[in-house]
């Protein structure tokens, strides 16, 4: 995958999340109406845009610490078989959250951390990482599982490696999460100040199969990937 | 299933619910008197183009004899659509039936035809004392989180009556829902302010109260139910209790204000000690507390004791016994059943505190015994009252509780179901074509619109 179809496919996804109401524009929507503001309608997404983050990256950070010890062709199988497993769930199990209709900013980011993990948010953007391309001390598999196998050689370039890995997953995080951001309030404002809600009753297509769908097909895609 | 589109039902807000196609279809729950036959579904039909319009149309038996249905409601409903726990895409299909008497806990899937519901589920009675505590189930609520149904008491028959939840997809008994019950101890409705993470519950009495008829020991004594009970929704804790006084006997039914975002809303007192009065009463908030207070009172009708049940005849009146009410999605008309004095009244509640008297119809009545326009004299009076989504369109029933429909109706009240139109000038009169008889000794309860109701849906959106 070249750099730039990894880079766009992650802010792809992050608008794919952004979209999805489950994932928090709907509910900025209902705190703008219910205090009357679309300034309550953006602000509602701070904390969602940031539960979401969290999620993610946690998510990334757990694949960063697995990479040294399984290599990356493993990480990546591992991230992929996932995945499937995780779509097959989402598309058999129902999950609600549970949270008042009362919230604050703390009650807003943790809602929108439960939602993110609980719909493999983080999952779903692991494959597209793994394949950012990255010089000579990068993510793909000449990367630091590599120098990390030649030995007490390895330590130096390995150190690189890992500094220039966070900051790629830094970026591809916030990438991501701009885009989800970006996407949640330019929906949510069009729907509270000209569409209405009454779009949602045929316009609020079941985006949690397409979801589920969605996680198995990146992770067979990805597994297809490495066979080649 | 999940499909793909949400469920045509569901309305974000309760004003968007009000342009919903007219119900064609009504479940009306039947209850049998003669203790050999078992209770039933009954569904009416609502199309006036039809030829079978006002025949009950279909029926569903249930498997065991004894349950006394009563009140029942949808597995889904609009709440479906809230932001904080989103699920659109199931489908408005299964109707949970409880036996207020039996425990017992129906699930009826009225599709693919929604003139022949079958029973896909029986939870018996054991496995609901099991799981929850509690016995003799009453409203039943689709919440976003859960479906609720609140029960009259324990097992024993004693109390505390209060709430269970049932999982939104198999149905199962989850439990109890109360954390923390503080004073509260008698249950009978409940209500939720979904956009204020509030609930609110009303006071019956125990299933040892009430079983073997109304007790005039404890009603004088004043110990059926006379509070509200305000409870953090979120975090299943009671909150504050709100004594209407030991007089205000039995505080049944819960029509909180259909609008989210507004925090008030009516419940209706069965009995005054000091006059045989009803009234109705708001509650609402102010700052943090919840208050309560009187906004409509119905005096006793005088009448001759050889009018009266023995219950009554020493106090040469008849109480207008308010057991129902019904708030339309406007949150404008607050419809009014008076169970006592034959009448159903409609009031104009735009402003909460001052409700005006916009419309009244007679029919039956314990010493009226006022007529219905198409069949004649009838017996009961306007008991279960339900409104059409669009607030043109009234149904009511005639029967309270078996036992307790004796002690005021001895003659033995004869079950009928009757709709009311609503006019464009807002006139509200009976349709003389619509009378269902409910006859050898059956007798309808609450009933259910095809689609949903004024009562069946809680929103999330203003």
């Amino acid at each position: 995958m070249s750099g730039f179809w990894a880079w766009a496919g992650l802010a792809g996804l992050g608008a794919f999340h952004g979209v999805n109401p489950a994932m928090g524009w709907l509910f900025a929507v209902a705190i703008g109406l219910q205090r009357r503001s679309r300034a309550a309608v953006l602000w509602a997404l701070v904390p969602i845009g940031l539960g979401h983050g969290i999620a993610v990256a946690l998510t990334i950070s757990a694949a960063l610490l697995l990479r040294p010890l399984v290599g990356l062709d493993v990480l990546k199988v591992l991230a992929a078989s996932a995945l499937i497993v995780f779509g097959l769930w989402r598309l058999t199990a129902s999950h609600r959250g549970r949270a008042g209709m009362q919230v604050g900013f703390l009650d807003l980011v943790f809602w929108s951390f439960l939602m993110a993990t609980a719909h493999g948010a983080g999952l779903m953007v692991l494959p597209v990482l793994l394949e950012l391309p990255s010089g000579e001390a990068g993510l793909d598999s000449h990367g630091i599982d590599a120098h990390a196998a030649h030995g007490p050689h390895a330590a130096d370039p390995a150190g690189m490696g890992v500094s220039e890995a966070g900051w790629h997953a830094l970026a591809a995080l916030g990438i991501h999460s701009a885009a989800m951001v970006a996407v949640s309030a330019a929906v949510a404002v069009a729907v509270y100040s000209w569409i209405g809600l009454a779009f949602l009753r045929r316009g609020w297509i079941n985006l949690d199969r397409l979801w589920a769908l969605a996680l198995i097909g990146i992770g067979g895609l990805s597994l297809i990937v490495q066979a080649l | 299933m999940a499909s793909w589109t949400p469920d045509p039902t569901f309305y974000p807000s309760p004003r968007m619910a009000m342009s919903a196609p007219a119900e064609k279809l009504g479940y009306v729950a039947i209850l049998d008197t003669t203790g050999v036959r078992p209770d039933a579904l009954g569904v009416v039909d609502l199309d006036p183009s039809s030829a079978t319009y006002s025949k009950l149309v279909g029926r569903v038996d249930m498997p065991n004899v004894g349950d006394e249905l009563h009140h029942f409601g949808w597995n889904a409903c609009s709440s479906a659509l809230c932001p904080n726990a989103p699920h659109p895409h199931v489908e408005r299909r299964y109707l949970i039936v409880p036996g207020i008497r039996s425990s017992r806990l129906h699930i009826v899937d009225t599709k693919p035809d929604p003139r022949q519901p079958r029973i896909v589920k029986v939870i018996e009675p054991e496995t609901v004392f099991q799981r929850s505590g509690y016995s003799r189930l009453h409203t039943v609520h689709c919440g976003p989180d859960g479906i609720y149904v609140s029960a009259l008491g324990a097992a024993d028959g004693g109390g505390p009556g209060g709430i269970l939840v049932l999982d939104h997809d198999s149905f199962e008994v989850l439990g109890r829902w109360e954390l923390d019950r503080g004073s509260q101890n008698l249950a009978y409705d409940f209500a939720w302010h979904l956009g204020q993470d509030i609930q609110i519950t009303s006071e019956w009495g125990t299933p040892d109260m009430i079983e073997d008829g109304l007790v005039p020991e404890l009603l004088l004594g004043g110990k059926y139910g006379h509070c509200l009970h305000v409870w953090d929704l979120r975090r299943r804790r009671h909150l504050q209790a709100l004594d209407l006084g030991a007089e205000q006997q039995m505080v049944l039914e819960l029509r909180q204000a259909r609008d989210p975002a507004k925090a008030y809303g009516f419940v209706g007192v069965v009995v005054s000690l000091a006059d045989l009065s009803a009234s109705i009463w708001l509650w609402h908030r102010e700052g943090d507390q919840w208050q309560v207070r009187k906004v409509i009172e119905i005096p006793a009708e005088p009448a001759e004791p050889d009018q009266l049940p023995p219950l009554l005849k020493g106090f040469k009146a008849v109480p207008p016994l308010v057991t129902d009410i019904n708030l339309s999605l406007d949150d404008r008309d607050l419809y009014v059943s008076c169970w006592g004095t034959g009448e159903l009244r409609r009031y104009d509640v735009s402003n909460p505190f001052e409700p005006r008297l916009t419309g009244s119809i007679r029919i039956g009545g314990i010493a009226a015994r006022a007529p219905h326009p198409g069949a004649g004299p009838v017996n009961g009076g306007p008991q279960m009252v339900e409104v059409s989504r669009d607030g043109r369109r009234i149904y009511f029933t005639n029967s309270l509780y078996r036992v307790w429909d004796g002690q005021f109706y001895p003659d033995g009240i004869r079950g009928w179901m009757v709709k009311a139109e609503v006019d464009d000038a807002g006139e509200m009169r009976l349709d003389p074509d619509f009378f269902v008889p409910f006859d050898d000794g059956y007798r309808p309860h609450q009933i259910r619109l095809e689609g949903g109701d004024c009562s069946s849906d809680t929103f999330c959106y203003p």
